[in-house]
């Protein structure tokens, strides 16, 4: 039986679903929008969730194709090891992100997908949240001869850095200077200029996305919690990404928002029995991707939070305020300070961890390391240390990969996990006497 | 009475396989109340930390030579060794002498390692430099003279010194020279190969990094000389580029049994200390931008540094070429991402240029070579075999 068979019997109410079902819609058009461009050629660029500069894109009318969901998709409908071996008998090493070689997999196979066929890049936009997404564009650069433009978003600088400020406007003016030569790509691909109001339409639309999705995240502060942020909480980030900056996009959390408040109202929680409220850190495991929720779901375990949708949010997550009067530097500004606050912020993430256990009354957290990330995952035992040594926040820390199922093993995973909700509970009842 | 080369190469050795770094504890001694800098691979602006007459410490990784006990704790399974024999080395006190901790935006290991380190050690100031990803871009100059700058104001308030610009024209100087006659001893190997090894030239070169660079000078000046006037003959050995060695470097071992059967004419080892190809302006009116337009302009490549105006299939032919080598050795370092990525992209140029390769991976810890050894005598002899 999956988590989402076990919910419990909703009231009646044309909310409750309407999420989901807008999801489903809005994922099966843009695959409809990729294999189209893929069909006739249209402009299209790779570019990837950390920074997808989606606001000048979509300006353009270029569609965006974001290789690291179209390879969690693969994993999702069971058949990522077909193109993750393809690419290991290229060449690619077994110690490098899954997520590349399912692409590179794809790219080898025709660029044929479960869910449709993706279009051939007319350039990448690549930041460096990610540095896999350097060496990633690199090979479509190779293989394709697009243009690669390298946003690079000097992020989080270490001990005493304040986001916004020790050096920010000289940050600020290379960011500058880089969307408007990324800009300049753009108008040589698709032979247009720039449309300045299509650009702070787009702008308005992620404010407003940014908004909503603070109010869904805010949501969950609510016992029990509406929905479970690794299960729910992937699709609104999924939608945010691939919508970031379109009107379809607003709607879409608008929706989100209205179904969590009914859910809220209706006392509807995404466990039935919510036992223990849960932070995860980390990035899921795609190929186990409804097993592993439910590891937890049988203890009455439920994500109320996760790292997650911060950074692979877009860093939409700590508030995104464009300033439409003075569109470049303002996009310039914010989309530094989402990385700074967001996406590299996960490297020195302690004292958030902190804020938002209180804030959502949390129990523990969750470190799930996956080989594939390496961004994300490798100062997760110290983070795992730093809360046990210091705050008392109980934590487990497993892992396995995004979307390579050898890395997978149930045993060892529910063991993991078994004894870590054992712990909880005992030191639940330690507390209560 | 002056000392051999010999004698000069096996000081070097023992600092590099001294996991104390005795002679940045020597420098202190002599030094009192000075700050020590460490700065983790590939390439720092050592310049400016030099010129706030701090010692710039170069962390590569501790080897063989530490095991790894804290440090498994605090870095997930499968990040490459040097990440965390680096971090081991500062747990177990081996770095207690750093004000200072920079490591660069050169992989994702490398950049969570600033906030393993930031949370491990509060007292230390832990930095990432960020430098720029979009070398091609026309604003990259003036990014990485302000961030140049930002590290200054760093370094400043751990040391209370000011880095003036005449006290950087003349740390520029020293430097200069130094990649001078890094650049020259480069040149022998790739002249003869047969009058310093692959292993004498590696920890001539590490030694850079783990003593007062004008000491190195000293010792530089007095070596290449020396091995110049060897009595040595050319053997009749392949002579091979060994790519791969840009941040965790193969053990001593591994590339002396490389150089047991093949002349290693060329490298990427250590390159950070190499990493400007050319002179900086030594009296420039901004000699921060200098340095800024020599690391963006004038610079060697690895494969996390993207240029695109350069591309690193191209570099590394060139080397090959320019060292006159009949083959490479395409290596990289087990759990390395970026080396791991860039050995398909380097195998497909060398391919495309028919240029014998081969491919292979290490780990900075590794004791046994006899696979190594095969594999490279296999090589080497089918290729011989071609050649006759």
């Amino acid at each position: 039986m999956t988590v989402e068979e076990k919910q419990p019997p909703a009231p009646r109410s044309e909310l409750i679903g309407a999420t989901r079902r807008e999801s489903r819609r809005l994922m099966e058009g843009w695959w409809q929008r990729l294999s189209d461009a893929a069909a006739d050629g249209r402009p299209a660029a790779n570019v990837f969730v950390m920074g997808s500069a989606a606001e000048i894109l979509h300006a353009f009318d270029i569609v965006t194709c974001f290789p690291e969901i179209t390879a969690l998709q693969t994993a999702i409908r069971g058949s990522s090891m077909d193109y993750l071996l393809a690419a290991e008998d290229h060449g690619y090493s077994p110690d490098i992100c899954g997520y590349v070689k399912v692409d590179v997999g794809l790219h080898l196979k025709e660029r044929r997908h479960p869910m449709g066929t993706l279009p051939k890049p007319s350039m990448v936009v690549a930041t460096n949240m990610c540095n896999t997404y350097v060496k990633w564009a690199e090979i479509w650069e190779r293989r394709y001869r697009c243009p690669v433009v390298v946003l690079d978003l000097p992020g989080w600088r270490g001990s005493g850095f304040e986001a916004g400020r020790d050096g920010f406007e000289a940050d600020r003016r290379y960011v500058e200077g880089q969307l408007r030569e990324l800009i300049g790509v753009c108008e040589t691909i698709t032979g247009r200029r720039l449309d300045i109001d299509r650009l702070r339409e787009s702008m308005l639309a992620v404010n407003r996305l940014s908004e909503l999705y603070r109010d869904v995240l805010a949501e969950n502060r609510h016992r029990p919690a509406p929905f479970n942020a690794m299960l729910d909480g992937v699709n609104y980030m999924g939608i945010a990404n691939i919508h970031r900056g379109t009107e379809e996009g607003v709607r879409f959390m608008q929706v989100a928002l209205d179904e969590l408040r009914e859910r809220v109202a209706l006392g509807i929680g995404a466990l039935a029995d919510e036992r223990f409220r849960l932070l995860f850190v980390g990035t899921t495991c795609y190929t186990h991707f409804v097993r592993f929720l439910e590891l937890f779901k049988e203890w009455g375990g439920v994500f109320v939070l996760s790292e997650y949708m911060t950074f692979a949010g877009g860093g939409i997550d700590k508030g995104i305020f464009y300033d439409t009067d003075r569109p470049l530097e303002s996009l310039a500004e914010q989309l530094l300070l989402s990385s700074q606050r967001s996406m590299s912020g996960v490297f020195y993430s302690q004292d958030w961890h902190d804020q938002v256990v209180r804030d959502y009354q949390l129990d523990g957290i969750c470190f799930h390391g996956v080989k594939s990330c390496r961004t994300i995952s490798t100062g997760l035992p110290d983070l795992r240390e730093w809360h046990m040594r210091r705050g008392d926040i109980p934590g487990l820390f497993v892992q396995s990969d995004l979307v390579d199922t050898r890395l997978w093993s149930e045993a060892q995973m529910k063991n993991r996990v078994d004894a870590f909700f054992e712990a909880l509970q005992s030191r639940r009842l330690m507390r209560e006497r | 009475m002056p000392m051999s080369a010999e004698d000069l190469i096996e000081e070097c050795r023992e600092l590099v396989e001294d996991p104390e770094f005795s002679a940045v504890r020597d420098w202190l001694d002599h030094h009192p109340g000075a700050k020590v800098l460490g700065h983790f691979q590939v390439y720092f602006p050592e310049e400016i930390a030099h010129a706030a007459g701090m010692l710039p410490v170069k962390l590569a990784g501790a080897g063989s030579a530490l095991q790894i006990r804290q440090a498994d704790a605090r870095i997930a399974a499968f990040v490459c060794s040097i990440v965390r024999s680096a971090l081991e080395a500062a747990l177990s006190g081996h770095l207690d002498f750093l004000s200072v901790f920079v490591t660069h935006p050169i992989c994702d290991a490398a950049r969570h390692a600033c906030g393993v380190w930031a949370r491990n050690f509060p007292e230390l100031s832990a930095q990432i430099l960020y430098l720029p990803q979009n070398a091609g871009s026309s604003h990259a100059l003036d990014y990485l003279r302000a961030e140049y700058a930002r590290v200054a104001r760093v370094i400043e308030q751990a040391t209370g010194a000011q880095v003036t610009d005449e006290a950087l024209r003349a740390s520029i100087a020293v430097f200069n020279e130094n990649r001078r006659l890094l650049r020259e001893l480069y040149a022998l190997k790739r002249e003869a190969p047969w009058l310093v090894s692959a292993v004498e030239a590696y920890v001539l070169t590490r030694a850079a990094g783990l003593m007062p660079r004008e000491r190195h000078n000293e010792l530089l000046r007095a070596v290449i000389p020396a091995l110049r006037a060897r009595d040595a003959r050319p053997q009749d050995k392949l002579r091979v580029v060994f790519e791969g060695g840009f941040c965790e470097q193969p053990p001593l071992d591994m590339l002396a049994v490389i150089q047991e059967i093949c002349y290693v004419v060329d490298d990427d080892l250590m390159i950070g200390l190499r990493w400007l190809t050319d002179d900086v302006p030594q009296d420039g009116e901004d000699p921060l931008r200098d340095l800024a337009r020599a690391y963006l302009q004038t610079s060697s490549h690895s494969p996390v540094q993207r240029d695109p105006r350069r591309p690193k299939e191209e570099r590394l032919l060139a080397r090959i070429r320019d060292a006159n080598a009949e083959a490479a050795i395409v290596a990289a370092a087990k759990m390395c991402e970026p080396g791991l990525e860039e050995q398909v992209a380097y195998g497909q140029a060398l391919d495309d240029a028919g240029i014998p390769h081969l491919v292979m991976e290490f780990e900075e810890k590794t004791r046994v070579f006899e696979q190594t050894r095969m594999e490279v005598e296999t090589f080497a002899e089918s290729l011989l075999l071609d050649l006759v």
